[in-house]
């Protein structure tokens, strides 16, 4: 059914929209703006920070522009002097809440607030300090966020962020009046509460009360051991989007400039995680197609849905929320871990290093990927990866390194590791480590070459929250007859906020599917908690379509045909003693 | 020991031994149209702080097209200084029962939900038994309709209609945004009737006597009478019944000490009203609006510590949901007590007044937005005791 139009002015512009808009949509189809806080436009509108109040004539009070739907011939004023002198007092009022010392802030230029308070010129305090010394003590107890209720504005993004998003609930506001405040349960530190790192909160956050907890100067320190041989890790995910913080668009020339950017800040190798992408989808796809095999043979044993691990976030939620789909993890080491391990034997063993003088860096979307480098790894108690940081802590080395990327000559990756495939890329959205099996099992099962049709498969792309997929082999190799004409259903969640709703649906044991992919975050690691801010769905898809297009240029689609992955599994992982490398200690 | 002076009705109080739900039958045999024309011919408007037309909250909420509607009676009584409300559930619950039916009838609610304040738990035996006898009494006349407690959850601002309906879903009391209201979209999104305990009742009375009767006493904007609830520096504190629009003046006299210099009317969220303004001020709606609550003060109470203990009030039951009351409640207390020890000047009062007029107009709900009423009539009528 088509909506009917509503028409208003705005500042006497007339506007016409379709019903359901509100005052907020309506001004921005007439490239108004109208400042906002609580506001974010993945979440539910909550209206509680005040600061896009507006005139509506005949109103006695402001109304606002966020959560005010629009009527037939409403007049709306958003600049009138009892706007400005509200606006004003309510960011002067928020300031006098907040510990405003802005130089020292580790947002410090890119903070909602901040804006908020230039573009109000707020000058002199007008008002009492109010921040409680006893939230001046930050919560770091989390391998993965800082939180700092000084610098909490109360908009309550994260509340919403984690429960409405994320259904995990780590954030909730307790008590009222002058001693409310975003909490968690109890007050108890993070690190001893239900949170799954996914740092989707310190993306949402509009100041620097939830940050990423900072290792880039950890890893500045190892750069500067003369004795160590640093090497770094990048996604495709961090590549697109380092961008937005850096003020240039990705083209295809940024992948080779940002190389020479590490290189420039002091790493002795840089390495793809695309290759080490393309040793999960193998290991992920013979997994799965050993529980398949199993499956198939006993009956009463439930293998299956075989449900994806490599987000580690996703470990997290299933411990606590969802125990019943422990068993069904995959064993498989992330490709993060299967770089640590591999640089720091296959690589050390060949550029005779000690694996002891390695420290493995990955710089990822994510935040939870922090919580890895807490693995270690028996006997030789090595870490797989020693730090993982953010795009965001990325950037800012590079800016402190006062590299300009755009004017820098391109390099290469380590040739060692180096070549990916367009299916490692895939990896890095909701729907696309599915494609990527998909690619290698078909092959693999029938023996014939992947018809082109199958390199695209839509109903695994795109927002939704459950996405799913049905493959049938006519034709099987000896040994997989057992698949012949079999329906094999692939499900895929897009963001933990649909998990539980999927698992809860089928009893144990009588989930239907075959292979269920799960990312926590919303669009997969692309929309990662580590990505630059602001961020928003519409942003990610952005960001997604050009993963996408890297697929689609790219020489090798599947991760199989990766020339020096055939070479590692040859030379390395065949043997005997490394059977266990890439498995989950 | 009464004056003659003030006219005393008796009507919310008056019958309650003998009722067998005699009015109550009667009325479910008239067509639910013709109950709510008549309740707003009567012109009966709310009787809390707010005093929005009830047959019009009534009919919008009829006019909603929804399987399932809801009746709640807020008894979640927390203004400070009343205590009517309390009153009447214990002495006349079948009246509010009554108008709680009727309104479900109206409307086409089979669900009445009474949210009883947690103070008033103490009520909750009594109020079942009553509950109980009701139930048999709706029975026999064919009526669908049954009365569940909820019992408060304890802040003032649960006494916000959408507040007091997240409460019950099982949420924090904090107010929602409107529109939509609740008669459109209340508890668990049904369209939702709200009513004080006295608006359920006075809503009985007025079918048992009829609109014509009610609308002989009070004035034509303000039409009936009012439970008071009077307290502070008076020889006869308690509930008593007034006529509406009668004047501070007439009630002083009667009520008052000596030496009364001011009156809160409508409590913590209402104004002050100092001498000089007792014989124009006209409690009613062309007047003042008020719940009820009536405290006098005299020439040995000191206004500034009445403003102090208002706002701490306010700072400790704001839900802290808003910024303009969360930290507006907060800057108002710190800065009268900072102007009083002269650590700032006495022209900080102008910032404050002028911070309390943008929590008037930018505050989520009634709680934020009625700081500035308490603040600025005291203010301005007892400057040299605020400041000094």
């Amino acid at each position: 059914m088509e909506k009917s139009q509503i028409s208003l002015t705005i500042n006497d512009i007339p506007v016409t929209v379709e019903e359901g808009s509100t005052i907020l949509d309506a001004a921005h189809k007439i490239n108004l703006h109208i400042p906002t806080l609580c506001y974010h436009p993945d979440l539910k509108v909550a209206g509680n920070c005040r600061v896009c109040v507006v005139e509506l004539k005949g109103n006695k009070e402001l109304v606002t522009a966020c959560s005010t739907a629009v009527t037939e011939g409403m007049v709306i004023f958003t600049n009138s002097s009892k706007v400005r002198t509200a606006r004003k007092t309510i960011v002067e009022l928020l300031l006098s809440e907040h510990n405003a010392d802005c130089t020292k802030c580790y947002r410090n230029g890119n903070c909602e607030l901040q804006w908020l308070a230039s573009e109000y010129r707020i000058g002199d305090h007008v008002y009492h300090d109010l921040v409680r010394a006893e939230d001046r003590l930050a919560d770091s107890s989390s391998f993965s966020i800082i939180k700092d209720d000084s610098r909490c504005v109360r908009c309550q993004r994260c509340v919403r962020t984690c429960s409405d998003l994320q259904d995990v609930g780590t954030f909730a506001v307790v008590k009222k009046g002058k001693k409310q405040k975003v909490s968690t349960f109890f007050g108890k530190p993070i690190k001893d509460v239900f949170c799954i790192d996914c740092g989707q909160c310190t993306s949402r956050c509009p100041t620097a009360a939830l940050i990423e907890k900072p290792l880039f100067e950890d890893v500045w320190d190892a750069i500067s051991e003369p004795e160590k041989h640093v090497v770094i890790s990048t996604t495709p995910s961090v590549r697109v989007a380092i961008g937005e913080e850096l003020g240039f668009e990705y083209n295809k020339h940024s992948d080779s400039k940002i190389i020479a950017a590490l290189k420039l800040l002091g790493f002795d190798a840089v390495v793809d995680s695309g290759f080490f992408a393309d040793i999960y989808i193998v290991e992920l796809c013979t997994e799965f197609m050993l529980k398949m095999k199993q499956a198939n043979e006993d009956a009463g044993n439930k293998v299956l849905p075989f449900v994806t691990s490599c987000s580690p976030a996703w470990k997290k939620f299933v411990k606590t929320k969802l125990p019943q789909v422990g068993r069904l993890l995959s064993s498989s080491k992330s490709s993060r871990q299967i770089f640590g391990t591999l640089i720091k034997t296959y690589y050390a063993d060949q550029n005779a290093l000690d694996p002891k003088d390695i420290i493995t860096v990955t710089v990822t979307p994510c935040t939870a990927a922090k919580i890895e480098t807490t693995n270690s790894r028996p006997p030789e108690g090595l870490t797989d990866v020693d730090f993982s940081i953010t795009t965001r802590e990325l950037a800012r080395m590079i800016r402190q390194s006062g590299i300009d990327i755009e004017r820098l000559e391109p390099a290469d990756y380590e040739p060692l590791m180096s070549t990916h495939s367009g299916a490692s890329v895939l990896t890095e959205a909701s729907g696309g480590t599915t494609e990527a099996v998909i690619r290698t099992l078909t092959e693999l099962v029938t023996g014939n070459e992947l018809n082109p049709d199958m390199l695209k498969n839509m109903a695994l792309r795109g927002e939704n929250g459950i996405k799913e997929t049905v493959i049938k082999f006519s034709e099987v190799k000896y040994g997989w007859e057992f698949l012949k004409d079999k329906e094999i259903r692939f499900a895929v969640i897009n963001g933990s906020g649909h998990a539980a709703e999927f698992f809860n649906r089928f009893s144990d044991g009588e989930n239907p599917y075959h292979f269920v992919e799960v990312m926590v975050c919303h669009g997969g690691c692309i929309g990662g908690g580590g990505q630059p801010i602001p961020v928003s769905f519409e942003l990610i898809k952005a960001r997604a379509s050009i993963l996408y297009s890297l697929d689609e240029l790219s020489m090798v689609k599947k991760a199989h045909e990766n020339d020096y992955l055939n070479r590692i599994y040859r030379e390395f992982l065949s043997k005997e003693e490394n059977k266990e490398a890439l498995r989950m200690p | 020991m009464e004056s003659p002076n003030q006219k005393r009705i008796d009507l919310i109080f008056s019958n309650y031994t003998s009722s067998k739900y005699k009015v109550l039958e009667r009325t479910l045999q008239r067509p639910p149209d013709e109950l709510i024309s008549e309740l707003m011919d009567s012109g009966l408007k709310g009787r809390g702080n707010v005093g929005f037309p009830t047959g019009m909250k009534w009919k919008f909420a009829r006019r909603e097209d929804a399987g399932t509607k809801y009746v709640i009676c807020n008894a979640n009584e927390s203004e400070t200084g009343t205590f009517k409300d309390r009153e009447i559930l214990e002495l006349v619950p079948r009246k509010v029962l009554s108008g709680m039916a009727i309104c479900g009838y109206c409307i086409g609610s089979k669900k009445g939900i009474i949210y009883l304040r947690h103070e008033y738990s103490y009520l909750k035996e009594h109020l079942q038994n009553e509950i109980s006898i009701f139930q048999e009494f709706v029975k026999q006349f064919n009526h669908d309709f049954t009365i569940e407690i909820f019992s408060g959850s304890g802040s003032y601002v649960s006494g916000e209609e959408s507040s007091l309906i997240e409460s019950i879903e099982g949420f924090r009391a904090e107010p929602r945004n409107k529109p939509p209201f609740p008669v459109i979209k209340g508890l668990y999104g049904c369209p939702t009737v709200v009513n004080n305990v006295e608006t359920f009742a006075t809503a009985q009375v007025i079918f048992r006597i009829g609109a014509e009767e009610f609308l002989k006493l009070g004035t034509s904007y303000s039409s009936g009478s009012k439970l008071f609830s009077i307290s502070g520096d008076t020889k006869n504190p308690g509930i008593h019944e007034l006529e509406l629009g009668t004047t501070i003046e007439d009630v002083v006299k009667e009520f008052g000490d000596k030496n009364i210099k001011s009156v809160q009317v409508g409590g913590a969220s209402g104004y002050c009203i100092p001498q000089k303004l007792f014989a124009e001020t006209v409690i009613g709606y062309e007047g003042l609006t008020t719940g009820g609550s009536m405290i006098f003060f005299n020439n040995s109470r000191s206004m500034y510590k009445v403003l102090h203990e208002y706002l701490r009030f306010f700072a400790e039951e704001s839900c802290g949901l808003c910024t303009p009351c969360r930290v507006g409640t907060q800057q108002l207390l710190l800065g009268i007590e900072a102007v009083k020890r002269g650590e700032m000047p006495v022209g900080y009062i102008d910032v404050l007044k002028k911070l309390a007029l943008s929590m008037k107009i930018s505050s989520k709900c009634g709680l934020g937005q009625s700081v500035a009423n308490p603040f600025i009539s005291i203010l301005d009528n007892f400057k040299e005791e605020i400041l000094y």
